[in-house]
């Protein structure tokens, strides 16, 4: 079992339920696969730092999650047969990436608790500026 | 005799004395360089979007190694751009 983290940019030109749709499509094929999904972050309407298929913004979608090494090669290929999917990464942690992955998740999980109305409140922000 | 031959200056001389270039990582102990933080590595890039080389930053070879890495990553998933003009 290794630990992996794959982010995706989804296309802007779908709506919200689109959108988590697709997202929901890629964690059930990893859940077919046996990965056990540790964590989930959506960024949201980001802009990007360059152009790519002609559009400048994209909805940011990053997972992560312990599974063995040949499901990244079937959810690769998940990616690239959808249209939806602009851009994608994946690649292995190592051990301090690892360590510094589940500090940014104990952070992330504490301000929700902290502030839960402010997490959505930014998402919004985001997209305006775009 | 020897004293007086000595040369004298009014203001007190400005020795260069270089500071030393340091590893920001191995000093503040970062082990992993996040892909995903833009405004920090752009720390690391001069004002085309080029990564900055080792000389110039004082990182050590393994750091910037991962750095290198880090700034990849982003410029694949369109954090950072792969060409530009004054980014700074």
């Amino acid at each position: 079992m290794n630990h992996y983290e794959t982010v995706f940019i989804l296309t802007p030109v779908l709506s919200d339920d689109q959108m988590k749709e697709a997202v929901e499509k890629f964690k059930d094929v990893l859940k077919q696969n046996d990965a056990e999904i540790v964590n989930e972050e959506l960024w949201g309407l980001r802009k990007l730092a360059y152009p790519i298929q002609k559009k400048s913004t994209g909805f940011y979608c990053m997972v992560e999650f312990d599974a063995e090494p040949t499901i990244v090669k079937r959810l690769e290929t998940a990616f690239r047969r959808d249209e939806r999917v602009i851009r994608f990464l994946t690649f292995r942690l190592d051990k301090y990436a690892k360590e510094y992955a589940d500090k940014r998740r104990k952070l992330r999980a504490q301000k929700a608790a902290e502030k839960p109305a402010e997490a959505p409140a930014e998402a919004t922000e985001e997209v305006k500026e775009a | 005799m020897a004293a007086n031959n000595e040369i004298r200056y009014l203001t007190p001389l400005t020795v260069d004395t270089k500071k030393k270039k340091y590893c920001r990582f191995k000093r503040s102990g970062i082990k992993y360089i996040d892909y995903k933080d833009p405004e920090f590595l752009k720390k690391f890039l001069n004002e085309q979007g080029k990564i900055l080389p080792r000389r110039i930053t004082g990182t050590s070879l393994k750091f910037q190694r991962r750095v290198a890495q880090a700034v990849k990553r982003a410029r694949h998933l369109a954090l950072l751009p792969y060409v530009t003009d004054l980014m700074k």
